[in-house]
Formats: structure tokens, sequence, C-alpha cells
């Protein structure tokens, strides 16, 4: 789709081997042997660092003992006892700005035992192994929840529900469950399908029912699902995406990162999916980084990731900057969107203008500009709450996104919230986990007191 | 550079590392790589007697135990004495003697417990020009049902008469091994000694099933089902050695023997170790086994370095200076007074030495000190134990500090420095007046 002579956007850009190459597993299992040699580094601390710094508390150095016993699946189940998407999240989390940063071998060496290669190596070796599910229902309880959004935090809260005896109802908006596991998480770090591989091994445990292409307020309301269920888990993330804030954010060529990413996750064939010759990511985000690093193993031949502030504050870890860095992707920092440039429809240049913290810490414009010549820009410049479907029952917003308790509660006593659209999150795959899990516990006591 | 030579019952070598008898030392092609390696020396693996030669299994012959990283800590062996003809063995330890005329060139021997027996072989070994002899009295596998090896070396009056025989029927030095499987070393050293056996060398391998296989139910290494004991060797056997090589350095009667040191010398360290307990030299064979003959270099050298360190110009000026310092438990000095201390420089935390303390101990180690985790000793609990030492990842983060002033917070107690031990003391109803 050339639109004009400037704008380089086509598909096919690598030959067929280069596409599966590219994007295959970018950080490859650990071999039995290599994941013997890595457990043995384990020192089994006392009240281990790595397992506070854990979101979900994950009994690491017990999981990582196990490993060394010759027990991988018995690891796993100690890592599912408190995170059953500990397979995605092995993929997933920073773990260098989490386990293994206070690993106290990262003190001793400046090299962590790699705990996310092990607990990915356990929860792989029991996904492989084993054909029954880790945990058995409790006797039924009669009780029905609804939860809504069928991704981490909905997943998790849903699989403690089912484990707890109750009966539970999945509304999801899209067609398949998994939420960002399976849209929007660059597709290198999460192959083979592996998010409905998970989605199906969280289903194992029976007593959940995932309707699929619901909505919440389109095709089910808060105030009707709060009539027929005795407790309501919002979990429906950020829907929106934030504008650019300049003239020409609709013109061919400016993309949603997340929209982006999703659509690579979807596609059957990457041959199809066009990309710029040159692209400009906008943000500072794990987003920005999966958005830009695919746009390059896709064949964009530049791709700029520009941040309006410092490298100390981007919110992608320093080692998904690295990746990307030794990616040939170049990061710009201290760079805000002034202005787009359109040729014949289609974005043919971004030009940003520089910043910097004024006297009273505050970020301005300093007037120097830089243009960037761009096939591409992808916003990825955080996403938005919709408060929107939550009408017509009363909930307490902070900012746009749900308020709620340390048991994950609402100000409405019988809606319980977590992941994304929960105000104070970490938007971290691991953090929503545990939301729904804590959710699920307060749903759980609150219905069988 | 020091002087690692040694001169063992008047045998010769360029250093005190010798080649146990073992596999390694079947067959001249091995003992020579293992002479340009630089070994000072081998025993060359037990001979039996002339005739069809023995057999081995053909299966597995030996299991191990594994460390973190699978470093192997332990070897478990079935294998038999040289199942090579004699003819062959004598031929090619003289011709390797000739060769490599400046290193030491022992022979085992194992043969029937009978009189004819030791008599017909001893010329033989003795004619390849041999430096001597070692006696097998110690393999407590597969021989020792024939009434060899261990059998012999369990009952103190046979290794004595074998000793006498081997004296009596060749001018070679002799040297008896001893088994390890016996419940005090003392007395067949003191056998051995009464037969004229110019030194001993222990320890032999130790009894052992080293693993079985659960899903065979079969001890390991498994031979078609079955499993038998065999001969225990390697880093893990070390303590066991030292001390029964302790046991004869400081033995009244066994004072002044000489003893060349087997059982897990792995480093110069270990070999200085055995040294220091009154060896004159050291036996090596689980390290070859692993690493192959290059570790002699990292050995010779190591202990060089260490010698020029500590100023000694050769080996018997360090040998047997720990003798006199072990004694008996009754005469430790329970006046001696010590504290962990934790350097917190270098400190990783882990925690292991609060939860060892904790759990196992005297609760004398903190592990929370104002909300932070902190690990810090607790000197009114600290019994001195050294388990915290011990269980530390970290060389060096955790000390021993012995109090020489004031008094020890746990007791109450000033501090005594005085010697006192448990002989004179007031709890022991056998106290008697401190020895002058």
């Amino acid at each position: 789709m050339t639109v004009s002579e400037t704008s380089d956007v086509k598909a096919n850009r690598l030959s067929s081997a280069e596409y599966v190459d590219n994007f295959s597993d970018i950080h490859p299992p650990l071999t039995p042997h290599e994941a013997l040699v890595e457990a043995d580094r384990c020192y089994f601390c006392y009240d281990a660092p790595c397992m506070t710094a854990c979101p979900t508390s994950i009994d690491i150095p017990m999981f990582i003992r196990k490993i060394q016993a010759g027990n991988p699946v018995g690891s796993a189940k100690t890592i599912f006892e408190q995170n059953i998407m500990g397979g995605m999240c092995a993929r997933v989390c920073p773990t260098e700005t989490l386990c293994e940063e206070v690993c106290v071998r990262e003190t001793a060496e400046g090299k962590p035992v790699k705990i996310g290669l092990l607990q990915r190596y356990a929860t792989d070796t029991f996904m492989e192994r084993e054909q029954s599910h880790p945990f058995t229902r409790a006797t039924p309880t009669g009780r029905k929840i609804a939860v809504i959004g069928a991704g981490p935090a909905g997943l998790s809260c849903a699989h403690r529900l089912a484990t707890l005896g109750h009966d539970v109802t999945v509304y999801e908006a899209r067609e398949k469950a998994g939420g960002l596991n399976e849209y929007g998480i660059a597709s290198y770090k999460t192959t083979n399908d592996f998010a409905q591989d998970e989605v199906d091994f969280i289903l194992q445990i029976g007593g959940i029912t995932i309707e699929n292409g619901k909505a919440l307020g389109r095709d089910v309301t808060l105030e009707q699902l709060t009539a027929d269920f005795d407790a309501v888990f919002l979990g429906v993330g950020l829907p929106g995406v934030n504008a650019l804030g300049v003239d020409g954010d609709d013109a061919a060529g400016v993309i949603d990162a997340v929209d982006f990413i999703g659509v690579l996750r979807q596609a059957d064939d990457l041959s199809l999916l066009e990309v710029g010759r040159r692209v400009v990511v906008i943000g500072g985000g794990m987003t920005a980084i999966d958005a830009a690093m695919q746009a390059k193993l896709l064949g964009a031949e530049e791709v700029t990731v520009t941040y309006r502030r410092g490298q100390e504050h981007m919110n992608a870890s320093l080692y998904e900057q690295e990746l990307a860095q030794t990616h040939g992707i170049a990061i710009r920092h201290w760079l805000m969107p002034k202005s787009l440039e359109v040729l014949d429809g289609a974005v043919s240049a971004i030009t940003l203008e520089k910043t910097a913290l004024d006297a009273s810490g505050k970020l301005a414009g300093t007037g120097e500009t830089v243009t960037i010549q761009a096939d591409q820009v992808f916003k990825a410049i955080g996403q938005t709450p919709d408060a929107g479907p939550l009408a017509g029952v009363s909930i307490t917003l902070e900012k746009g996104r749900i308020s709620v308790d340390e048991n994950r509660r609402t100000s409405h006593q019988k809606i319980w919230a977590g992941g994304d659209c929960v105000a104070g999150g970490e938007d971290l795959t691991v953090v929503s986990v545990e939301d729904g899990k804590i959710a699920a516990e307060s749903i759980h006591k609150a219905l069988m007191a | 550079m020091a002087d690692l030579s040694t001169n063992f019952l008047g045998i010769k070598s360029p250093n005190p590392f010798w080649l146990a008898s073992a596999p390694p030392t079947d067959k001249a092609y091995n003992v020579e790589r293992a002479f340009e390696a630089g070994w000072g020396g081998v025993v060359w693996k037990t001979l039996g007697e002339a005739g069809p030669p023995v057999v081995n299994v053909n299966g597995p012959r030996y299991g191990a135990i594994w460390g973190p990283d699978r470093r192997l800590l332990g070897l478990n062996n079935i294998e038999l004495i040289t199942d090579r003809d004699l003819e062959i063995n004598l031929r090619e330890i003289r011709e390797v003697k000739k060769r490599w005329p400046d290193r030491a060139m022992i022979v085992s021997i194992m043969v029937p417990c009978e009189e004819a027996s030791w008599k017909a072989i001893l010329p033989r070994v003795e004619d390849t020009g041999a430096d001597g002899i070692e006696l097998n009295f110690g393999c407590p596998h597969g021989m020792s049902e024939r009434g060899m090896g261990a059998a012999v070396g369990q009952v103190p009056e046979y290794i004595q008469m074998v000793a006498e025989w081997c004296k009596q029927y060749s001018k070679m030095p002799v040297i008896v091994k001893l088994t390890p499987n016996i419940t005090d070393i003392r007395y067949p050293a003191r056998a051995a000694k009464a037969g004229g056996a110019d030194a001993v060398s222990l320890i032999n391998t130790i009894s052992s099933i080293v693993s079985v296989d659960l899903d065979n139910f079969a001890p390991m290494p498994t031979i078609d089902g079955k499993g038998s004991h065999g001969g225990y060797c390697g880093p893990a056997v070390k303590p066991i050695a030292l001390n029964m090589v302790a046991e004869i350095a400081r033995d009244a009667e066994t004072r002044g023997l000489p003893i060349s040191g087997i059982g897990g010398v792995q480093t110069w360290r270990d070999a200085a170790e055995f040294i220091a307990l009154g060896c004159g030299t050291v036996q090596v064979c689980t390290a070859a086994m692993t690493y192959g003959f290059k570790i002699v270099q990292e050995m010779a050298q190591g202990l060089s370095d260490w010698m020029d360190e500590k100023g000694y110009e050769t080996i018997a000026d360090f040998q047997g200076r720990a003798v006199p310092n072990v004694t008996d438990w009754q005469y430790l000095n329970l006046n001696y007074i010590t504290k962990a201390k934790i350097d917190q420089d270098l400190c990783i935390k882990c925690g292991r030495c609060h939860i060892a303390c904790e759990d196992t101990s005297h609760q004398a180690i903190t592990s929370m000190v104002d909300g932070v985790r902190h690990f810090e000793v607790m000197d009114d609990e600290c019994v001195g134990c050294n388990l915290c030492v011990n269980v530390c990842p970290v060389d060096d983060c955790i000390t021993m500090v012995q109090m020489t002033e004031g008094s020890d917070p746990r007791t109450g107690q000033s501090i005594n420095n005085d010697y006192a031990n448990w002989t004179t003391h007031p709890n022991n109803p056998m106290a008697k007046q401190a020895a002058e």
C-alpha cells in the first residue's frame, strides 16, 4: 500500500526462513542439564529475598530445590500453588527487577540464579509430562461468581474460586481467552500458542465456563450480574489508548502499538503483515519495546523508539531496552511528539521537540526540534481505563481506575476488581495474577462467612 | 623453590605424589603417561599369583555420589586386582622402571595367605628392579571372599605373618596397605610393625553401597539386577583417612612408623594435610580418575608455592608437625572461648547461618533487626559451635573469634586464660589433679 514515493509500507520483506527465525523463542528454554547446573547455584536462602520480591510470593528456593532433587513436576506444583500462570510469568516477568534483582548471588557475584528460566523449565516440564491438573476442586459450594475479562487477573481469580468449590462464569469480549497474554505480548516471548495452552491448563480444574464475545456494557451489565451472581470480579484491563495530541493522529501509518501486537499475535502468516521501512515508536514502556522489536523482526530497516523523559524514567526494564538496542533499535530520550507530516493521507515523518526538566522539575519543551522520517508511527504512550461499561452500579474510581482495598474489594459490596483496571497497580502480568488470587480468597471468605 | 623430593624407606621420588594401586597403574601405557605428566611414583595395580588371571564383571564397575554441579565426591568400585597376565605385568614393570629410574616403582601384591604363594612371587617381583612392594590387605570386595585382601587385613595375626614372610623372602622394602573396614586401625598397624613391615599405607577403600537404583531396587552399580558392596574412595573419605593416619602416627607402639597416606587427596592442600599428620608420601587415585594425570602439576606446584610462602625448604620440614596437636577430647582446653563473628561487608544475606542456628542449634543469630533482614551473632547465646561458619557459602565471611578478656556474656563467667580440661573439671566425677 505504497501511497506516495516517500511512504514505504509493505509486507513480505523477509524470506520465509527469516520469519521463522525472527519469531522463534527469543530465550530458548533450559535443557535438563542446564537446569540442573543452574539449580545447583541456588543457596536455599532463609526468608529468601527472591520470594519476598515475587508479587505472587512463589516459594522460589523450594521449587529450585525440587529441580535439584530431580522432581521438576513437584517443582511446578510449588509454583502453581502461588501462581497458576507460572508458565507465562516465567516468560514475561521482568525478573531482573523482581526476584533476580534481589538474588543473593546478584549481591555476591553480580550473577543471579536464572530464576525465570528455571521456573519455565519446571512449568514446561509439568505441562509436557502431566495430563492431569495439579489441583483438585473442593466440594461444590453452590455459589456462583461472574468474572469479567479472561485476562491474567480474571483467569487467576476464576481458577482460585473454582478450586475452592465455586462455579465461575467468565465473560470475555474477545474471541479468545488470555487477555494481553494472547493479544498484547510480543510473540517471540510466548511461542507455539502457549497462551492458549495455559488457558486450557487453567480450565482443567473444572467449574469455569468462559463466554467469549460477551462485552461488559454491551452484552452484560453489572446491574444484571450483581443480581444474578453471588459476587462479581472485574478484570477488564485498560481498553483505551492515549492519543498523541498532535495533528495527523488519524493519518495512515499512525497505529496503536497494542493493536499492532494483537494483529501480529493472531496472524497465521507473518509475511502478509505490512511494516514500514522506517518506523518510529513513541513511548517508554514494555509495549513500546515489544512493538519496536516486532517491527524490526518483520523487516523494518530503521526503528527508533522516542521517549519524552530520560532513560532512567522508562518503564521498560533495562534488560528489555538492551535487548532492543542489540537488535539495532535506536532509543532516543527527551523527545516529545510535536507534529506529524502527512503526504497523500499517510504519515511520512514525525517532528519531535526536545525536552528537559525545568527548575521546578516539570517536563517542558526546549523549542529545539528534530524530524525523523517515518513510514509508520506506533503509539505506545499508555493505555487508558474506560468507566463507561461500569455504569449502572456505584463504584468509586481513582483517576479513572477502579479503587480497591487490600483484598481487591471495590466500594460495591458484591464487586471485586484486579489487574490493570485497578488504581495503584503496576501493569504487570504477575501483579494481575496476584490480584485475582487475593480477590478470590476474599470473595470466598465473604461468601462462606 | 622448595625441594619436593622424598626419600621414603630409601625409595626416592621427585615429589611425594604417587598414584595408588588401581586402574591408572594397571599397565605401562598408563604409567608412562603418568610419569610424563609428572607423578613422582606409582604403586602398580595389584598382582595376583601366576595362572589364569582373575576375571572382572562385564557390566558397570563404578558408582558415585556427587555434590552440586555434579562434582564427584565419592567413587565406589567392584573391580578386582589386575586381570592381566602376571608375565606381562612383570615385563612391563621392568621396562618402565628402566626407562624412568628416578620415579618410585612400588608393586602391589595379593596372593593367597600361604607361605608358598608369597615365596613364589616375591623373587619374581624383586627381579623386575621394582623399588618396593605394597601388600594389598585392604580390598573389601571379591578377593576378600577368597580369603585375600581385607580378609587378611582384618586379622592382625595374618598381617604379621605375611609381613614376616615378605621380609624373609625379599630384600625389598615392605609397605602394608591397611583396610579401614575394622574398628581400631591401631591393631593392624601394630601387627604390621611387629611383622617387620617397613611402612603402612592407608586407607584402602571403605565397604560401601553407594546408591540404590529405585527403578530396579538394586544397589548401584547394578549387574543384571543385582549389586554388591564395593570399595568407597574419593574426597568423601578423606576425613576418615586423616583420622586413621593420625591414630597410627600418635600411637605409642607405632609412632615413627613410615606412612604413605591415601584417601581423597584432590589438591596440594589435601596432600599437605596428610604430610602434616606424619605421612612421607601420599597416594592418589580418584582425583586422577576424575580429571586425568595433569592434576599432579597443580598439586606439586601448589605444595611448592605453599612451602615457599611458609619457609619450608623440604617435605621433612613440616612432616608430622600436626601430630602433637592431635589429642583426646578430654585434654581440650575448656577455658578457650570463641564467638562467631559475621563480616557484614562480606555477608550476602542468604540467611543460612540464622536458620541453621535457629532450627538446629542455639538460637544465637538474628534474622531481622529494626525491621530489616540482618544477620548478627548474639554473643549471649553463641556457644561458639562453628556450624554457621560451615554452612555459610562465602569464604571467611563468618569467623570464630577468641575471647581473651572480660567475661563470656553467655555464662557470665570471667574469661580464664589458664588451660583447664575435663580431667580436672569439677563436673567430672573422675576428676583428678591437673597433670604437670
